[in-house]
C-alpha cells in the first residue's frame, strides 16, 4: 500500500537547525585549516553535507518498519563490515577503522550506530512485558557488546563508547526495576576499574591527564591545556575568524575534527558558543518532539536512540574541549570535519524524519 | 509521493496492536527525564564555557600570548658613573650572555650544556627552578668567544635549541679596588631582596646594586630592559617580528667625587688599613672617599660564583667594609677641638684658663696618663690644643660634665647617622647619662666622663662623621650634610653661634697643631694655612665595664683631620690609619690630599675664596635648630668658577 507522503510534512526546522550548524562548521573548519595542509578540508565538508542531505531524504522515504523488520540481517552486515574492517581496513595512526570503498575512506563503526539504534527500538518494541528481565538485558547486551568489543579492538575506544547510550536511553525508554539500576550499578562499580587494566596506555594517560592535565604538560595533557586556554583566549566576543593564535599557530591539536569546537569557540567567544550550542539543544529537542509524536514505540525509540546519541556526543565532545571530559577523540556532531560521521548523523536524522512522515496512522 | 510501505505491522502480534496507541503516551514521563538532562547537560557545557571565557578571561588570553610570543629581552645598559668633572669612572663593556628558553628545555640537554660551558650543573638545575615564573633564565654572562663560538654550533633544533644568545652589559669598574666602597657593585637580585617591599618592581633575575652608590642609586642608573617580541608557532618556528621595544638606558650618576683627590688618597692609603674622606664642609659634597683593605668590584658583577664569594664574605680584614661610613672607633685627641668649644661656650674655661699637666692626673680615684710622660706643665687651652695635652681636657671634662659634653658633641653629629647617600651607614656612640640609662640601666659615674673627654671610652665614630664634625664646626658652626651626587642640594642639618672669638681660639689651636711645631706639623703646606687635629685611640671598646688598659696589647688606631684654609675651609680631610701606632703616621695621608687639591686649584687659576661670612655674634651656647625651611635651603657655592 503506497502511501503519499507530502515533502511539506518534512521536519523544517529540524533541516534548518542541522543545516545551520552545518554552515558553522564548514566555516569554521574554512577558518581553521586556512593555511595549512588540511585547506581543502571545508569544501569537502560542504560536499559531504550536501551528499548527505540526499541520504537524509532517502532515509526518510524509507518506511522504518520496513528496516526494523530486516534489522537482524543489518546487525549481521555490520558485524561482518566489523570484521573485514578489522582484516583489509586502513591503518591510520596505529589505529584501523578504515575501509576503503568507491574511493572513499569509511569508518565502519559510524554507521553501526544507525543499525544499533534500529536493533534496540526493534527488541524494545516487540517486547512482550512491560518491563525487561534478565534475560532481556543479557540479550541487548550481548547485541550491543560485540560491535563495541570489535571497534574497541580497531582501537576506538570513543566510538565504541557512543554505542553505550543508545542502549541506555532504550532501556530506560521501557523501564527497569529500581533492583535492576542498583545491581547494575553495583557491577559497574565493580567491574570499572577492572576494565581499567585492560586499557591502552595512551587510553589510560587520556584517563590520568583527564583528572590532572598539568602533571605533564608537554604529553598527554597537552592537548587538554591547550583547549582550555583557547576556549579562555575567545573571551566573551572571540578573537574573530582567523584571529585566533591557538588555532593559527598550531597549539591547538587538530582544530578541524574533534578540537573544531575549541577553536570556534576562540574565535567566536562566548557568545559564539551559547548560539551554537543553543542550536544543538534545538536539534535533540526537535528530535524528541518527533518522538513524542511518533505513531508507535519502535518510532519513538528509534527518535529517542538518535537523541541520546546527539547528547552524548555533544556532551563528551565539548566536555573535553573544556576539559570536563576526558579526551576519547570522538567528533562534534555536524561541525567537525569528516565523511562518515556526517553522513551517518544526516542519516539518523533522515530516520527521525521518517518517523515524522509516519506519524499519521491512516 | 510514495515510497516504501511495509506490511511489517500486520505481521506483528496482538501485543503490539494493543501497544500502537498507548506506547508513547506511557513513555511521556521518561522522555520528560530526557529533557531534564538535555538542559543539565546543556546547562553543565555552558558553564564550563562561562568559567573559562567570561568568569577570568585573562588568565587563558596571557597563557595564549606566553604560547605565541617569545619575548628576548634587550637589557639595558646600567648609567655611568662619573666624576665631579665628568671623568667615567664606571663605564659598561659590551658581552654577550646565555639563556635558556624555559618551555623549550629538556633535562637531558642541561647536562651537555653546564659541561660545555663550565657551568655547576646542581646550580643550574636549582637556578632553573628557583626561576619558577621567569619564561627565559639567563645561564651565564660574559661569555668567551669559545664559549660563543659552541653556543652558536649547538643553538638549531636538531641539538640544543633552548640556548639564545643575548647583549648584555658588563659593569667594568676601576681595577685593585679604586673606589671600591663608595661605588659598590652589582649582582643578581637575592630571595630576600626580592621579599622586602623596597624590591616590588624588580624579578628574579635581575641585575641590582648591592652596595654603595650602585646601590643607593639603583633606580636611576638601572635602565629599562626592552623587548623584542616574536610571534612563534607551536614547532618555536618564527612567524613574524613585531617592532621591538628598545631599552632605554639608565641614567649617568655624576659624583661629587674627584677623581684626581681619589687617586692621591687610594695611594697614600696603600698597604695600609683605614679610611680617608674629603669634605668640603661649606655644602657637604664628598670629594674623596677611601675604605682599605679593598675588594674587586669587577669580581662581583654579574652572577659571582659561591667559591668567590665565600673567599671575600670570610676575610677576617672584612674587604667589603666601608670602615669610612661603618667604622666605629674612638676618636681619641680629634675629639678635643669639641671639648674646648664645649668649655668656652659653656664657659668652664677661658682663653687663659691654665691646669698643670705632670704628665698624668688623679680623678674619682683613678689616675689618667697624659700621652707625655713627663707632662706638659703649666699649659693653657692653644697649646693644649696644638701639644694635645690630656690633662688639660680632663680637668674641662670634669667640669663640664658628660651631658654638656654629649650636647655639644651631638649638635657636632657625634652619635648620630650623617645621612650620606650609601647604605648601611653606622651611627656610632655618643655616651650621655640617658644614654647609659637606657643602654645598661646604670647611673653615669663621673669618673667615665674623664676618658670620654679625650675621645676614649664608649664615643665611636667614623671618619665621614668626624670630617662632618670638625668640617662643620671649622664652617663656623653650621653641619651640612654629606653627599655624593652633584645634582643634591645642600641640606643644612644643623647650626650654632657662637660668642664672638670662642671658635676662632680653637681654629687658631688647631693651627698651632700644624704650623707651631705641634703634633700635626707634618702637614704643613707652604701656601696654605692648614689646620688640623691628631688623634691616637686605643682600640675602643663599648663595653663599658672593660677598661681601655684590656686592650693595650693592641696597636692604636691613630686618626688626623686636616681642614685648609683656615679661614673659611674649602676641604676637610681625616685619615684613619688603623693600628697606625703613632698619631703622625696618618699627618702625610692628609697633607697629600691637601695637597693635591690646592695643587689642582692652582693648576686651574682659582683663586683662593674670599671670606664668605663673619661669625655671627650670638648668645652663649646658642645652639638652634634649622627650621624646615631652612633644611632644604639652596646654599650659594661661593664664587667658583
Amino acid at each position: 500500500m503506497a502511501v503519499y507522503r507530502p515533502i511539506r510534512d518534512l521536519d523544517w526546522p529540524l533541516l534548518v537547525i542541522t543545516l545551520s550548524l552545518c554552515a558553522l562548521g564548514v566555516l569554521q573548519i574554512y577558518s581553521a585549516t586556512a593555511g595549512t595542509k588540511w585547506q581543502d578540508a571545508w569544501w569537502k565538508q560542504a560536499l559531504f553535507v550536501a551528499t548527505g542531505l540526499g541520504m537524509m531524504w532517502l532515509a526518510s522515504m524509507f518506511d522504518y518498519h520496513a528496516l526494523l523488520g530486516r534489522v537482524f540481517y543489518l546487525y549481521v552486515g555490520c558485524i561482518g563490515l566489523l570484521i573485514t574492517t578489522a582484516v583489509v581496513g586502513n591503518k591510520v595512526f596505529g589505529s584501523t577503522r578504515w575501509i576503503r570503498v568507491a574511493g572513499f575512506t569509511l569508518q565502519t563503526s559510524e554507521f553501526v550506530k544507525i543499525v544499533l539504534i534500529l536493533l534496540v527500538a526493534k527488541y524494545l518494541a516487540d517486547l512482550k512485558s512491560e518491563t525487561l528481565d534478565w534475560r532481556d538485558l543479557a540479550k541487548l547486551g550481548g547485541y550491543v557488546g560485540l560491535p563495541m568489543l570489535l571497534v574497541m579492538k580497531e582501537p576506538d575506544l570513543g566510538t565504541s563508547l557512543t554505542y553505550i547510550p543508545i542502549l541506555v536511553c532504550g532501556i530506560l525508554m521501557v523501564g527497569l526495576r529500581w533492583k535492576y539500576l542498583l545491581v547494575i550499578t553495583g557491577i559497574l562499580l565493580i567491574t570499572l576499574p577492572i576494565g581499567y587494566h585492560f586499557l591502552k596506555p595512551y587510553q589510560k594517560d587520556r584517563l590520568v591527564s583527564f583528572v590532572n592535565p598539568d602533571r605533564d604538560p608537554k604529553g598527554t595533557g597537552f592537548q587538554v591545556i591547550q583547549s582550555r586556554i583557547a576556549v579562555g583566549n575567545g573571551g566573551m566576543w572571540g578573537r574573530g575568524a582567523k584571529e585566533s593564535s591557538q588555532t593559527h599557530l598550531g597549539f591547538l591539536p587538530v582544530p578541524h575534527t574533534d578540537f573544531i569546537f575549541s577553536s570556534f569557540a576562540e574565535e567566536h567567544g562566548f557568545v559564539g558558543i551559547v548560539i551554537a550550542l543553543v542550536l544543538y539543544f534545538l536539534l535533540i529537542m526537535q528530535i524528541v518532539q518527533n518522538a513524542q509524536t511518533a505513531t508507535d514505540r519502535a518510532g519513538l525509540y528509534v527518535c529517542m536512540g538518535v537523541a541520546a546519541l546527539l547528547l552524548f556526543h555533544v556532551l563528551v565532545n565539548v566536555g573535553m574541549v573544556i576539559g570536563r571530559m576526558p579526551v576519547t577523540g570522538i567528533p562534534l556532531p555536524l561541525m567537525s570535519s569528516g565523511g562518515s560521521n556526517t553522513w551517518s548523523i544526516f542519516l539518523m536524522l533522515g530516520l527521525v524524519n521518517s518517523v515524522r512522515l509516519r506519524r499519521f496512522v491512516n | 509521493m510514495a515510497l516504501i510501505h511495509s506490511e511489517h505491522r500486520r505481521t506483528e502480534g496482538v501485543s503490539a496492536d494493543r501497544l500502537l496507541r498507548e506506547g508513547p503516551k506511557k513513555a511521556s514521563g521518561k522522555i520528560a527525564i530526557f529533557q531534564y538532562l538535555t538542559v543539565a547537560v546543556f546547562v553543565f557545557l555552558i558553564s564550563g564555557f562561562w568559567k573559562l571565557q567570561v568568569q577570568n578571561p585573562d588568565v587563558y588570553s596571557e597563557a595564549a600570548e606566553r604560547n605565541r610570543i617569545k619575548s628576548t629581552p634587550i637589557l639595558a645598559p646600567r648609567g655611568k658613573i662619573l666624576d665631579r668633572d665628568g671623568r667615567v669612572i664606571v663605564d659598561n663593556k659590551a658581552s654577550y650572555s646565555l639563556l635558556l628558553n624555559r618551555d623549550q628545555i629538556k633535562p637531558e640537554h642541561l647536562p651537555p650544556i653546564a659541561d660545555a660551558l663550565q657551568l655547576d650543573y646542581g646550580d643550574l638545575v636549582t637556578k632553573i627552578h628557583r626561576m619558577g615564573n621567569r619564561p627565559q633564565i639567563i645561564i651565564k654572562d660574559q661569555l668567551t668567544r669559545d664559549e660563543i663560538a659552541w653556543v652558536e654550533s649547538h643553538q638549531d633544533a636538531g641539538a640544543y635549541p633552548e640556548m639564545q644568545l643575548i647583549k648584555a652589559w658588563r659593569r667594568q669598574y676601576p681595577q685593585d679596588g679604586f673606589a671600591a666602597h663608595v661605588i659598590g657593585y652589582v649582582g643578581e637580585i637575592s630571595e630576600s631582596e626580592l621579599d622586602s617591599p623596597q624590591f616590588i618592581d624588580y624579578h628574579q633575575g635581575d641585575i641590582i646594586g648591592k652596595d654603595g652608590l650602585e646601590r643607593e642609586y639603583d633606580q636611576s642608573l638601572r635602565g629599562v630592559d626592552g623587548q623584542q617580541r616574536v610571534l612563534v608557532d607551536n614547532m618555536g618556528h618564527e612567524r613574524q617580528m613585531e617592532n621591538a621595544q628598545e631599552a632605554v638606558p639608565g641614567k649617568d650618576l655624576r659624583t661629587t667625587l674627584d677623581l684626581d683627590l681619589q687617586s692621591v688618597a687610594e695611594l697614600s692609603m696603600d698597604g695600609k688599613r683605614g679610611s680617608v674622606v674629603a669634605l668640603d664642609p661649606r655644602d657637604g659634597e664628598v670629594l674623596a672617599m677611601v675604605s682599605r683593605p679593598a675588594f674587586d668590584p669587577n669580581k662581583f658583577t654579574g652572577r659571582i660564583s659561591r667559591t668567590d664569594w665565600d673567599a671575600i664574605a670570610s676575610d677576617p680584614n672584612k674587604p667589603l667594609m666601608n670602615r669610612a661610613i661603618q667604622a666605629q672607633l674612638a676618636p681619641g685627641s680629634t675629639f678635643k677641638p669639641i671639648m674646648a668649644i664645649a668649655g668656652l661656650e659653656t664657659g668652664v674655661i677661658d682663653g687663659e684658663t691654665h691646669f698643670h699637666c705632670s704628665g698624668g692626673a688623679s680623678f674619682y680615684g683613678h689616675y689618667f696618663a697624659c700621652h707625655i710622660k713627663r707632662g706638659h706643665g703649666d699649659i693653657e687651652l692653644h697649646r693644649a690644643i696644638a701639644q694635645s695635652c690630656d690633662v688639660f681636657f680632663y680637668n674641662v671634662g670634669n667640669r663640664l660634665g658628660i651631658d654638656r659634653i654629649a650636647k655639644y658633641a651631638e649638635m657636632a653629629g657625634i652619635g648620630h647617622k650623617t645621612g650620606v647617600d650609601l647604605p648601611n651607614e653606622t651611627q656610632g656612640t655618643m655616651p650621655s647619662t640617658k644614654w647609659k640609662m637606657r643602654m645598661f640601666r646604670q647611673k653615669w659615674y663621673a669618673g667615665e666622663t674623664i676618658s670620654v673627654s679625650i675621645g676614649q671610652g664608649a664615643v665611636t665614630v667614623s671618619p665621614l662623621q668626624l670630617a662632618e664634625a670638625l668640617g662643620g664646626l671649622a664652617d663656623g658652626g653650621k653641619w651640612f650634610k654629606p653627599h655624593l651626587v652633584e645634582k643634591d642640594r645642600p641640606v643644612l642639618q644643623r647650626q650654632a653661634t657662637f660668642q664672638p672669638g670662642n671658635l676662632e681660639q680653637v681654629i687658631s689651636g688647631m693651627y698651632g697643631v700644624v704650623n707651631e711645631g705641634g703634633t700635626g706639623r707634618a702637614a704643613y703646606l707652604p701656601d696654605v694655612k692648614v689646620c688640623g687635629k691628631t688623634g691616637t685611640a686605643q682600640v675602643a671598646s663599648t663595653n663599658l665595664t672593660k677598661g681601655a688598659k684590656l686592650h693595650s696589647d693592641l696597636a692604636n688606631n691613630v686618626w688626623f683631620v686636616g681642614f685648609a684654609p683656615m679661614e673659611n675651609p674649602e676641604i676637610v680631610v681625616v685619615a684613619l690609619f688603623e693600628h697606625g701606632v703613632e698619631s703622625y703616621n696618618a699627618v702625610p695621608i692628609v697633607r697629600d690630599v691637601l695637597k693635591a687639591y690646592f695643587d689642582k686649584k692652582a693648576r686651574q687659576g682659582r683663586p683662593v675664596l674670599e671670606k664668605r661670612t663673619a661669625y655671627q655674634p650670638a648668645p652663649l651656647g646658642a645652639l638652634t635648630r634649622p627650621s624646615r625651611a631652612m633644611l632644604n635651603l639652596p646654599l650659594q657655592r661661593g664664587a667658583l668658577p
